[in-house]
């Protein structure tokens, strides 16, 4: 038998064809059952809030088991390792003093004290998150109900959130933070290497509606409550005392009022 | 045809060498894996639907949770379920190292599948149950697909810590 090279290439299209068909007939039959009817729904207790807020009571934290307490309390429950250096270093809720706290508004003739007195910091789940802008992914977004949370099989490690972030409040883990967990959690996930974390606002407490774990720890240092709601002690105390945010400047619009001086005035 | 006998030889010795692994793995056992779960328990969907479209469903169940808060599913049969991967290894994963009383009872321990070119079990006993012996993992390793669900998540009991 002898074949052209019109034909060869006739019967060997022809061929093709039929194989590609075929697959793509498998494909449509086999494995695609008709989506099963189902639904989602919230958690039956969940704590329902439009405007994840939180108001640090300066007052309250007078030596410093008062912030380890809650520091702890924080680093326990999310599985949170710690590293023996600053570089590699996790931190969801921290503090810092005046002068970093409040760049913006450090001068030197600031009240002793006030210079010297630590404060706690976190992530402000920010009304115009800088790191939601940033993040090319989609990993970090905004929920409905104020937090600025993280889908972690989405992070590509890029770190662009990071840079956006004015208030540093992110973190990367470069080494598998598995190893370094002191107290291990089993009911909360870890993080792997190569991805960006941060507080996420105790999401998982909300939904049972408990406090965020270092709100609880803070014998009322922290004030968690939504801010959209008017009978809420945080839209009381940010409606009708004098509270100051971090890097306003920035145009964030962070959710962490710090309420300096509190004592005396309430 | 110009060189034709070469030709023919050459396509001949080099269909045999792409046909190798055919021949060579012609007749030999090719056990499946090992899927063993509580009998009388169902699946949040039917199986052939989880079969053909479990991916998808975490998938969604991870978005769905992740983004809109949502945390309860609420499948065909108007069943509930956590949204959680926990709820998967209630059936599909074991750890007999710490509940004996379920390891006798529970077919996931089992070691049948030792002898399944498949699955790493030929160390397995009851008394400690690799995670490699689970459910999801002998049907993974079968078809060479790797999950990375436990770099994060976490078995039962902090298995994988
Ligand atoms: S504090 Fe930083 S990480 Fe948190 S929401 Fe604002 S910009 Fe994002
Ligand atoms: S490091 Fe992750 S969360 Fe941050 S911007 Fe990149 S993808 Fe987004």
């Amino acid at each position: 038998m002898s074949i052209n090279r019109r034909q060869f290439l006739k019967r060997a299209g022809a061929v093709t064809a039929l194989g590609l068909g075929g697959s793509f007939a498998t494909i449509g039959i086999g494995d695609r059952l008709a989506s099963a009817a189902s639904e989602y729904e919230e958690a039956p207790n969940a704590d329902k809030i439009k405007h994840w807020a939180m108001v640090v009571d300066m007052s309250k934290f007078k030596t410093e088991e008062d912030i380890n307490r809650v520091i702890q309390s924080c680093d326990k429950i999310h599985n949170i390792p710690q590293m023996d250096n600053s570089k590699d270093e996790i931190k969801w809720i921290w503090y810092d003093d005046y002068e970093h706290t409040f760049a913006d508004s450090e001068n030197e003739y600031l009240d002793e004290t006030m210079k010297k007195m630590p404060f706690i910091v976190m992530c402000n789940h920010c009304e115009n998150p800088a790191c939601v802008r940033a993040c090319p992914t989609g990993a970090t977004f905004k929920r409905e109900d104020g937090i600025v949370t993280m889908d972690f099989h989405r992070c590509i490690g890029c770190r662009f959130c990071m840079g956006a972030c004015p208030f540093g409040a992110r973190s990367f883990n470069f080494r598998d933070p598995r190893p370094f967990i002191k107290d291990f959690n089993p009911n909360f996930p870890t993080r792997t290497q190569g991805v960006v974390e941060k507080c996420l606002g105790c999401y998982e407490r909300l939904e049972n509606g408990e406090q965020p774990a270092c709100a609880e720890a803070s014998n009322g240092g922290l004030i968690f409550g939504d801010l959209s709601d008017q009978n809420s002690e945080v839209y009381k105390i940010v409606s009708t005392k004098f509270t100051i945010r971090r890097k306003t400047q920035f145009g964030t619009q962070p959710n962490v009022y710090y309420l300096v001086g509190g004592g005396d005035r309430a | 045809m110009y060189k034709g006998g070469r030709i023919i030889a050459s396509l001949v010795v080099f269909v045999a060498i792409l046909a190798f692994p055919f021949f060579y793995n012609l007749g030999k056992a090719n056990a499946g894996p090992v899927i063993n779960v509580p009998t009388g328990s169902q699946c949040v969907e039917p199986v052939a639907y989880m079969r053909a479209n479990h991916m998808q469903l975490l998938n969604q169940w991870r978005d769905e949770y992740v983004r809109q808060g949502k945390t309860v599913y609420v499948n065909s049969q108007g069943k509930s379920f956590n949204i959680n991967i926990d709820t998967c290894l209630q059936c599909h994963y074991s750890n007999s190292s710490t509940t004996s009383a379920t390891a006798v009872s529970h077919p996931a321990v089992s070691t049948t599948g030792a002898s399944n070119p498949a699955v790493n079990t030929t160390e397995a006993s009851n008394s400690v149950v690799n995670p490699s012996d689970q459910f999801c993992v002998t049907c993974h390793n079968y078809a060479s697909v790797e999950p990375t669900c436990w770099s994060c998540h976490n078995l039962p009991e902090g298995a994988n810590q």
